[in-house]
């Protein structure tokens, strides 16, 4: 029994951990901005995109962290442009920003792409195969698990123990009190696409050497998947958002064992909607009450 | 509202005027060379285009006309179908060639048939396509005959169980599956079906189930966006049985996908690089030189000059387009159309008739093995089938 | 006073039979073939669409993003039930002619098409509309991925056709031929008439008070649930409506393009509209329409002047000076064409400035 599961389980974890990088963003720039950015699927896009082109002519060394730099640099420019000029705006109107941002960025990609799949490159020592019990998978189902937690924990300690994370937690708990007491506001929101960013660019690295094809439009679903993952860990909370993320990609791959693959998609919404329904604040949410 | 209104006027004026020049005729080329079924679309544009090149001009009643191509993307998408089919429609081309992929041939042929210009389909193989629509004509041969080929050949590979793993909500795949199914049971083996859902990546699940329920080939016809994906993942997994499907598969990408790897890859075609006949050795030759003469055509053939099935199509499927032009003696769309049914053609694809459905009588179907090494596709047999 | 506002009815009703005379007109001169007519019958279909929409975003301030869900209901119920019999089996080709042995008139079944799409809503509705702002969105948006989801399974494919087309149902061009616009911009007038009358009845006023401020409403004594509900229903019939139009005018019908892709076009219709404004919204599909389909198109293929190559022009430029555009009027044009206001209410009273939709 456990070996027929263990290839399902392999991949639910290794699925779990790349939308948990993506779900991080999401959980952030929610806790702070209360924005669901829906630009965030695309942005990983663009990683898997970037990664392409480069390292067509650079070596591994430098085409990864020159992947995040310019990832970086994509989010930090969303925010500045699509998001800063309608900080006082209702917020429907910087969601519909978002939407459209989001629409631009895939309609961008489509165009300089010329809509195809584009094959990602191999990166070393990740898309060698490798035997566990079994199954056979590519080494990165293992490493992917790994990093993401260790990402995770830098994470939770960077915003528990420095001086940058201290103001991200105020300006989450209350944007204008933050504001008077003298935190600069842009700093932090343009920290917190940052680091979203950064952590959606590993995560592409991560999910495009498993599954190789880069398409205009393959973040969409991961993408949503991950926001799902964050609602559900409690959205703001950073280990929610891993937690989450790692049950639906398990749970994801056990409905397709049981046979019920035209329902994977549908079954994450169906998680969406009970969560909403019986514990909004998710599994580590913090409880908020609507203020007249 | 005033800067509104001058708005609307500036952008009116960038509105192109199609104005009708003398002695042209417009050939309409509906294909996608964007989103899933991109690849395979440019190829069959190149197909036309080449055609287009060797026979830029026709005589019709003592006059000599220019043949133009008018090039509308699809974006392989129904929707965006039906208005590039109505942009092509509004642009007077006398006849239409494509979709590559059966769908948006299908979605587009509505349009065409209210507008009374006919279509002439040059590998998309779903039988509704000429079915349900009355100006529809087709030059390839049809899924119910494509699935039954397949599964003799899965038969032929010793293969007992099969595992059919088809995109849901896309017609040309579920539809072959489904024939595949019919025909594979009828010969006595098992099939467990599944399908997976538009933007999928991970194709690990299915894998596994098919490893889990013990089958011995695993028939997947699907755009070429998953199919690489499938056969990257069935190398990681090691997998041990093959891995059949349909005529998208015919193409450089899932020679790339499969290059240097473990798996075992088979589709079947309408068309061989290597074949004997003098107009198809020619066809092949010709169409390498203006491939290689051409960067930017090399480009849109994946970067090669490895000659695709669906390139040789278009070629045909041009040819077809002037011979019935011819045979009207007229550019008029209905009279194009009341001329199509009687043509005669043989190409570089074979001889060219069409049946009352307006499909041509095509029996014969290559079966291709991507090869891992060489990263081309070796010839492994031609069948038909007897019914 | 009174003149006045009789003076007003007559102006309007003389605007209306002019749109009506003149896309009659233009279908009449230029043919069905022309991108014209194209634009005013698809444009016309959005129209509906966007306004049902903005009658839930705009008038309820209830962020709801699963038109496209409701839309697909509509779509498929009309199709279903109007396919005629004789081509029932080419069409279920794989399911033995399906499960549905009858043929119902156009009318009728688009009636059917809103209601069984309201049907939906008021299932969805019960457990969705207790949730506020983001979380209504993307569960909505949620839902609709699951009906897609649902129609699209094989194990109900005799009803549904599964992933395949439906096809040869009565299309705009053989409903009434020649005069499809005209048919269009009826069922289209009629529907909005109605969306109108409901904005402007007291529904309508306790609508925009709880858009205006959901506390005070309650306070007042409104039920919000129950006027939720009540939109809710209402704006999906109307998207069952539009479905309807879409799949006749389509000619051809697959869930797949029913994704969330479509709602976020639609979105952006209602924005660039203006929020809060019906005729904003119709203009605004105009324009989207036109743009999108016809008067951008030159920027998809590549264009010589001389012997200059244009450069830029390739497939998918188009979409993306359209996304920047519409970026341009998200970000700098945050009201739309009309903000609040209709049409009709030019020159009478200034809007209240900026936004005011929590």
């Amino acid at each position: 029994m456990f070996n027929q599961l263990l290839p399902y389980l392999l991949a639910g974890i290794s699925v779990g951990g790349q939308y948990a990088l993506i779900a991080v963003g999401y959980t952030m720039v929610y806790g702070i901005l209360r924005l669901i950015n829906f630009a965030h699927g695309d942005i990983f896009t663009a990683a898997g995109f970037f990664m392409v082109y480069l390292s067509a002519s650079l070596p591994p060394a430098v085409s990864i962290p020159l992947v995040i730099v310019l990832t970086v640099v994509l989010g930090f420019t969303v925010e500045r442009v699509a998001y800063k000029p309608l900080r006082s705006a209702p917020r429907m109107s910087i969601m519909i920003s978002a939407i459209g941002v989001s629409y631009l960025l895939q309609n961008l990609m489509w165009y300089l792409t010329g809509g195809l799949a584009k094959q990602y490159p191999v990166l070393p020592g990740l898309s060698e195969t490798i035997r566990i019990g079994e199954a056979t998978t590519k080494v990165v189902t293992i490493v992917t698990p790994v990093l993401t937690v260790a990402l995770v924990v830098g994470l939770v300690m960077l915003i528990n123990h420095t001086k940058i994370g201290m103001a991200m937690r105020a300006v989450s708990v209350d944007f204008e009190t933050a504001q008077l007491m003298g935190i600069k506001i842009n700093n932090v929101i343009s920290v917190t696409f940052i680091i979203g960013s950064a952590m959606a660019a590993v995560g592409s690295m991560l999910f495009f050497t498993n599954y190789t094809a880069v398409t205009p439009t393959v973040g969409a679903m991961p993408g949503l998947k991950a926001f799902v993952a964050a609602v559900f860990g409690g959205i703001g909370s950073i280990p929610g958002a891993m937690i989450g993320a790692l049950i639906i990609g398990i749970s994801e791959n056990l409905i397709k064992a049981a046979g019920l693959t035209a329902f994977s998609d549908a079954f994450t919404f169906a998680l969406l909607i009970l969560v909403l329904l019986f514990r909004p604040t998710g599994l580590f949410g913090e409880k908020t009450t609507e203020k007249v | 509202m005033k800067k509104l209104i001058a708005l609307v006027l500036a952008v009116m004026m960038l509105v192109p005027a199609f104005a009708l020049a003398d002695n042209v005729i417009r050939i309409g080329v509906f294909e996608p060379s964007t989103g899933d079924n991109g690849a395979g679309g440019k190829q069959e544009i190149l197909g036309i285009e080449y055609a287009n090149s060797l026979a830029p001009t026709i005589t019709l009643g003592g006059e000599e006309y220019q043949v133009e191509l008018v090039i509308e993307d699809n974006q392989s998408l129904t929707d965006k179908a039906v208005s590039a089919a109505q942009s092509l429609v509004s642009k007077d081309v006398s006849v239409v060639l494509g979709s590559y992929g059966s769908g948006a041939s299908m979605a587009g042929g509505d349009v065409f048939a209210e507008a009374g210009v006919p279509a002439i389909g040059i590998s998309c193989t779903n039988p509704n396509v000429t079915l349900l629509c009355d100006y529809y004509w087709r030059i390839c041969f049809l899924d119910p005959f494509q699935g039954t080929v397949m599964a003799n050949y899965a038969k032929e590979l010793g293969a007992t169980k099969a595992y059919v793993l088809t995109m849901l909500g896309e017609d040309y795949g579920v539809g072959l599956g489904k024939y595949f199914v019919d025909a594979f049971t009828k010969l006595g083996g098992e099939v467990v079906e599944e399908n997976f859902t538009e933007g999928t990546s991970d194709f690990a699940a299915y894998l596994n189930n098919a490893t889990a329920a013990g089958a011995d080939v695993v028939f997947a016809p699907c755009a070429t966006t998953y199919a690489a994906l499938i056969i990257d993942q069935a190398a990681a997994q090691g997998v041990t049985y093959p891995l059949l499907a349909g005529d998208t598969w015919e193409s450089s990408v899932i020679l790339e996908a499969a290059k240097g790897k473990n798996v075992k890859v088979y589709c079947s075609t309408f068309f061989d690089e290597n074949d004997d006949g003098a107009a198809a050795a020619e066809f092949v030759s010709g169409f390498k030189a203006w491939l290689n003469e051409n960067a930017d055509k090399k480009t849109n053939n994946g970067g090669n000059d490895i000659v695709a099935a669906v390139s040789a199509l278009g070629f045909d499927g041009y040819n077809v387009a002037l011979a019935a032009l011819a045979a009207a003696d007229s550019a008029d769309p209905a009279a194009v159309a009341e001329a199509l049914p009687g043509v005669d053609y043989t190409g570089v694809t074979g001889n060219i008739t069409f049946d009352e459905n307006g499909d041509a009588r095509k029996d014969m179907a290559y079966i291709k093995y991507a090869n891992p090494e060489t990263g081309a596709f070796d010839f492994v047999k031609t069948q038909s089938v007897d019914d | 006073m009174k003149e006045r506002k009789n003076a007003r009815l007559i102006l309007s009703l003389l605007g209306v039979a002019a749109i009506y005379f003149l896309g009659w007109f233009i279908e009449q001169r230029s043919g069905s073939k022309s991108m014209v007519v194209t634009v005013l019958q698809k444009g016309a279909v959005y129209a509906l669409i966007a306004v049902s929409m903005n009658l839930l975003n705009g008038f309820v301030g209830l962020f709801s993003l699963g038109q496209a869900g409701f839309m697909l209901v509509g779509a498929y119920t009309y199709a279903i039930l109007t396919i005629p019999m004789a081509k029932r089996a080419a069409v279920y080709q794989y399911y033995d002619g399906g499960w549905v042995q009858f043929t119902v008139g156009v009318i009728p079944a688009m009636i059917a098409a809103g209601l069984i799409a309201a049907v939906f809503a008021a299932l969805i509705g019960i457990p969705v509309l207790r949730l506020k702002g983001d979380y209504l969105a993307i569960a909505t948006l949620g839902f609709a991925e699951i009906i897609r989801a649902i129609v699209q399974w094989d194990t109900i494919g005799p009803l549904t056709n599964g992933s395949n087309l439906l096809k040869t149902y009565p299309t705009l061009k053989n409903i009434m031929p020649g005069n499809s616009v005209l048919f269009v911009f009826l069922v289209v007038g009629v529907c909005i008439g109605l969306i109108l009358l409901i904005i402007n009845s007291t529904y309508g006023r306790a609508m925009k008070a709880i858009r205006d401020d959901e506390i005070a409403a309650e306070a007042m004594g409104i039920n919000l649930f129950h006027h939720k509900q009540m939109a809710f229903v209402i704006s999906s019939f109307f998207a069952g409506v539009g479905g309807a139009l879409l799949a006749m005018y389509q000619g051809s019908l697959q869930a797949n393009s029913f994704k969330s892709s479509m709602t976020y076009e639609i979105l952006l219709i209602v924005v660039i509209g203006g929020l809060g404004s019906v005729s904003g919204s119709v203009i605004a599909s105009f324009l989207f329409i036109a743009a999108s389909e016809w008067w951008l198109r030159f920027l998809d293929s590549e264009m010589l002047v001389g012997d200059f190559k244009v450069p830029l022009l390739a497939p998918g430029f188009r979409m993306v000076v359209f996304s920047v555009v519409i970026m341009v009027v998200v970000l700098f044009f945050r009201r739309g064409i009309m903000g609040d206001r209709e049409l009709w209410e030019i020159g009478r009273r200034r809007g209240a400035k900026g936004g005011r939709i929590q």
